[in-house]
């Protein structure tokens, strides 16, 4: 365990265990309680793994009804819960806390209504992104958010972390794909938000919820839209000398009106980890390699890729392929969306990072990235979504070296400062969790912070959910509501009056 | 109204709510002012005109991201972005004609405030869907900053995207940053002529269901297709109406596509380029309503229930109604003096639930009368808790959403 820190479990919740197991398994009854630490264990970190914690309790509900009397037990008992999904977390926002339940979302697993003529579906939070997919895809639909755990997260991590994805500079975030939620308030009280209509009653709640990892309410019910299947859609694999390249070429495809369905970029140490891995076909000389698919009506398709052959030619590219088959454009894919366990066999672990920078900024952030690498002594792979400026640097380290796991996270935030630095953000998708914590001052300052805080007091005044995660500092709802005024004269002598 | 303050700076926009804070005197929060008369009015002595606060601060084309103070007109914004052959894709209506004022009125503050939107929602959603960050002034009189420029970002809670809609009444938002996009090079609306709502319904379903991306789906019955046709539309008689944007080539093919899948009967046409924008624009802007002294409610139901709304309405009280979104948006314009709130929100539940926002009526229905959807009891309570969270005095335009 390395430099975050979590709260301090309460001792006086850690004394009344056996009482608050008691009373949980009269809430859930049958196997929904686990409290044996071996069967705990399977609960104790999600996908940052070098963070343990075994939870104080297990709780897997099967009903709203159960959720609902869960989180109200929690609530007038002043217990903490950490809500949790598949588990497949890259920001600990799944971490247990020893003082709190750690609830399980996946029972929830149920696809509850799908409704091609409204183009939506409606599924419980524990289905899986690609279970969506699955259950509207005889009808010719799919669900496009993407993120390349699509066949493990569910679709209420997805919301949790605003997942992306791939293909989300055209077809948008889960925010821009989400319709409708249920959902248990820590009280709870169980409210409702959207539907298959768009315009929604009141604030957009539905907007706060997407992106909140866990901290405001547990989501038990999701309304997605889905869309069509696009006609056909092919890939082009091209190769630069330089990002430098590879990024003028992007800017130029943008530029020409065209917003493919996706643009990924890959630096040569992720390239050639690829090719090693799965011999897509990548071009292993190349400095950066983009892949470009376009989606849609095929006489648009093939003219694009005309267009995209021209600006790729201006950009200097080195070596350019068109897929001509379902299948070449699926082994185009394959070296990209294996990246991860590609760097992992090259390296014996890795840490994954998520900031995103204004695309234009891609050649000099990857220059200073390299200089940095040097000044830690490590390395990095680069994979880049070039849509939409989400970078991904996997940072190559040994945890079995003394103090190489320090070294990669302190890498890990100089790189997440620098894409602040170019006016970019610390998380595109995975979250900010325990892992970019704090970080936070870094992007925002205390007001800004404590804005956001106190929406989490308008939700869950005691601070039970999701505690330790997002925020660095905590205050308590109290304080942030105090307000300062100086009643008297008026303040603003300059400020024009009519 | 007996006072205006005109901030020039996101301090001095501080300093005024500070000051309206202290004193416990409400704001009504202002740009333009055109649309003051959408919503529940203001009771406020004092107005806050963010109209001096103007100007686009950083416009990328090849990022697809412009940033402006939150005064700009969105005339200066859709002109800037026209000179790039960009445009936002949400299409916001333009209330002017409706609401009986000139066009192009309003800034970029009110376009958010309202979460405005268009005919190609279906598509490319609202307002919300497209903005990327804000910086904002609390009703506690402190400047905070959400989301940023980028496209891809979950540092924090959305904010901005939160914000989005809700009328001047938890923030004053001083700067916008906004995600555009390349506009189409061309369009081209498919028209069928003749059908009934149902076959209509059908036909909409269809195509939005296809894969032939149409971006906006519209009905228009006899006598709305009519009113249009007197603004100079090329329509005779019920007008279904199916919009296709891209490359040329693109539209052609996806215009085969949707002759061969649509067997509805009707007679098929074809409206091009400036006939087809012009149309739509006057489809999104419900120019159909334009002038008259009817009260206008725009209801949001699933895109299959609007065409039964529609009926169910028309079956209980005098009004004439048409659906956008393809069956997702109705507009009705009911006559007489009562806007017969009880009746249209008993339809919206009967159909399944949704939306419905009296849009125009005279300022003392639109106090007596909710504007607004009621909420459940819970969602109201917790809704009432944020906005005591950033406005604890409710000096920022109180009563706006409601009561």
């Amino acid at each position: 365990m390395s430099g975050i820190v979590m709260p301090r479990p309460d001792d006086e919740v850690l004394a009344r265990r056996g009482e608050i197991v008691a009373a949980l398994k009269r809430l859930v009854p049958g196997e929904g309680v686990i409290d044996a630490a071996v069967e705990m264990r399977a609960y104790e970190s999600d996908a940052l793994t070098a963070y343990r914690q075994l939870p104080l309790v297990v709780v897997l509900p099967e009903t709203v009804e159960q959720v609902s009397a869960v989180l109200r037990y929690c609530h007038e008992n002043s217990v903490k819960v950490v809500p949790r999904g598949a588990g497949t977390s890259l920001s600990g926002g799944a971490l247990p806390v020893g003082d709190g339940v750690l609830l399980s979302m996946m029972k929830f697993n149920q696809v509850l209504d799908i409704d091609p003529a409204n183009r939506a579906a409606v599924v419980q939070p524990g289905v899986t992104n690609l279970g969506i997919t699955r259950a509207v895809e005889h009808l010719g639909f799919y669900y496009a958010p993407d993120p390349s755990s699509q066949i493990a997260c569910s679709i209420g991590g997805n919301i949790a972390e605003n997942s992306g994805g791939v293909h989300c500079l055209k077809y948008g975030l889960t925010t821009n794909n989400v319709l409708g939620l249920e959902m248990v308030l820590v009280t709870g009280e169980v409210i409702r938000l959207g539907g298959k209509h768009l315009d929604a009653e009141g604030y957009d709640i539905l907007a706060l919820m997407t992106g909140s990892e866990g901290l405001l309410g547990v989501v038990t019910e999701v309304t997605v839209r889905i869309l069509q299947k696009p006609e056909t859609a092919r890939a082009a694999l091209i190769g630069f000398p330089t990002s430098e390249d590879g990024g003028q070429c992007v800017a130029d495809i943008i530029g020409a009106g065209i917003i493919p369905g996706g643009m990924e970029m890959m630096d040569e140490l992720a390239i050639n980890a690829a090719e090693d891995f799965v011999n897509a076909g990548y071009p292993r000389d190349a400095g950066a390699l983009l892949i470009v698919e376009l989606d849609g009506p095929e006489a648009e398709v093939d003219y694009l890729l005309g267009e995209i052959e021209a600006i790729a030619r201006r950009n200097k590219a080195s070596s350019l392929r068109v897929s001509t088959s379902e299948e070449e454009r699926n082994t185009f894919w394959a070296g990209r969306k294996a990246a991860f366990p590609a760097v992992g066999r090259i390296s014996p672990d890795y840490l994954c990072m998520d900031g995103t920078i204004p695309r234009k900024a891609l050649p000099e952030v990857l220059t200073r990235m390299r200089a940095l690498g040097e000044t830690h002594g490590l390395r990095c792979a680069n994979v880049f979504h070039a849509g939409d400026g989400n970078l991904h640097p996997l940072i190559l380290y040994d945890a079995n070296q003394p103090g190489q796991l320090e070294a990669a996270e302190a890498f890990g935030a100089d790189i997440l400062k620098l894409c602040v630095e170019f006016d970019g953000v610390l998380t595109g998708e995975h979250g900010v969790g325990i892992e970019k914590r704090d970080l936070m001052p870094e992007m925002f300052t205390e007001d800004d912070l404590k804005q956001q805080q106190r929406v989490k007091c308008a939700f869950d005044p005691k601070q039970l959910l999701n505690p330790g995660k997002v925020f660095p500092v905590l205050h308590r709802c109290a304080e942030l509501g105090r307000m300062h005024v100086h009643k008297g004269q008026l303040p603003f002598p300059d400020i024009p009056r009519f | 109204m007996s006072d205006t303050l005109s901030p020039r700076s996101a301090d001095e926009v501080r300093e005024a709510v500070q000051w309206a804070a202290a004193e416990e005197q409400p704001l009504e929060v202002l740009g333009t002012g055109s649309k003051r008369a959408l919503g529940r009015p203001v009771q406020a002595a004092h107005a806050l005109d963010l109209s001096a606060l103007s100007g686009i601060m950083l416009y990328e084309p090849a990022e697809l991201v412009i940033s402006a103070l939150a005064g700009t007109p969105l005339a200066e914004i859709e002109a800037a972005l026209d000179a790039h052959n960009q445009e936002l894709a949400f299409d916001p209506i333009d209330y002017g004609a409706l609401l009986g004022h000139a066009p192009g009125a309003g800034t970029v503050g009110g376009m958010i405030g309202a979460n405005l939107a268009g005919s190609k929602r279906l598509k490319f959603g609202a307002a919300r869907d497209h903005i990327l960050g804000m910086e904002a002034v609390s009703g506690r009189g402190e400047i905070f900053k959400s989301g940023g420029r980028v496209v891809k970002n979950v540092t924090g809670y959305d904010l901005p995207r939160t914000l989005t809609g809700s009328w001047g009444t938890l923030a004053v938002a001083t700067r916008i940053t906004l995600k555009v996009q390349p506009r189409a090079e061309m369009e081209a609306t498919f028209v069928i002529s003749g059908l009934n709502p149902r076959e209509a319904t059908q036909a909409m379903t269809a195509a939005m269901g296809s894969s032939a991306e149409v971006s906006a789906a519209a009905h228009l019955p006899p006598e709305i297709a009519a009113v249009l046709s007197a603004h100079g539309h090329a329509l005779s008689g019920a007008a279904t109406l199916l919009r296709l944007e891209g490359f040329a080539s693109s539209v052609d093919y996806r215009f085969a596509a949707l002759k061969a899948l649509l067997q509805v009967g009707g007679t098929v046409s074809r409206l091009e380029a400036e006939a087809s924008r012009a149309l739509w624009r006057d489809v999104r802007d419900c120019r159909a309503f334009a002038g008259t002294d009817e009260h206008v409610w725009r209801i949001s139901v699933a895109p299959t229930a609007g065409a039964d709304f529609i009926a169910r309405v028309q079956a209980a009280f005098a009004c004439q109604a048409y659906c956008d979104w393809s069956g997702g948006l109705v507009w009705l314009a009911v006559s007489g003096e009562d806007p017969q709130a009880d009746a249209v929100r008993a339809a919206v539940a009967d159909v399944g639930g949704g939306h419905a926002m009296l849009v125009r009526a005279p300022a003392p229905l639109r106090t007596a009368v909710a504007v607004f959807q009621p909420q459940p009891e819970a969602l109201a309570a917790l809704s009432a808790r944020i906005k005591a969270q950033f406005d604890p005095h409710g000096v920022l335009n109180p009563g706006r959403m409601g009561s």
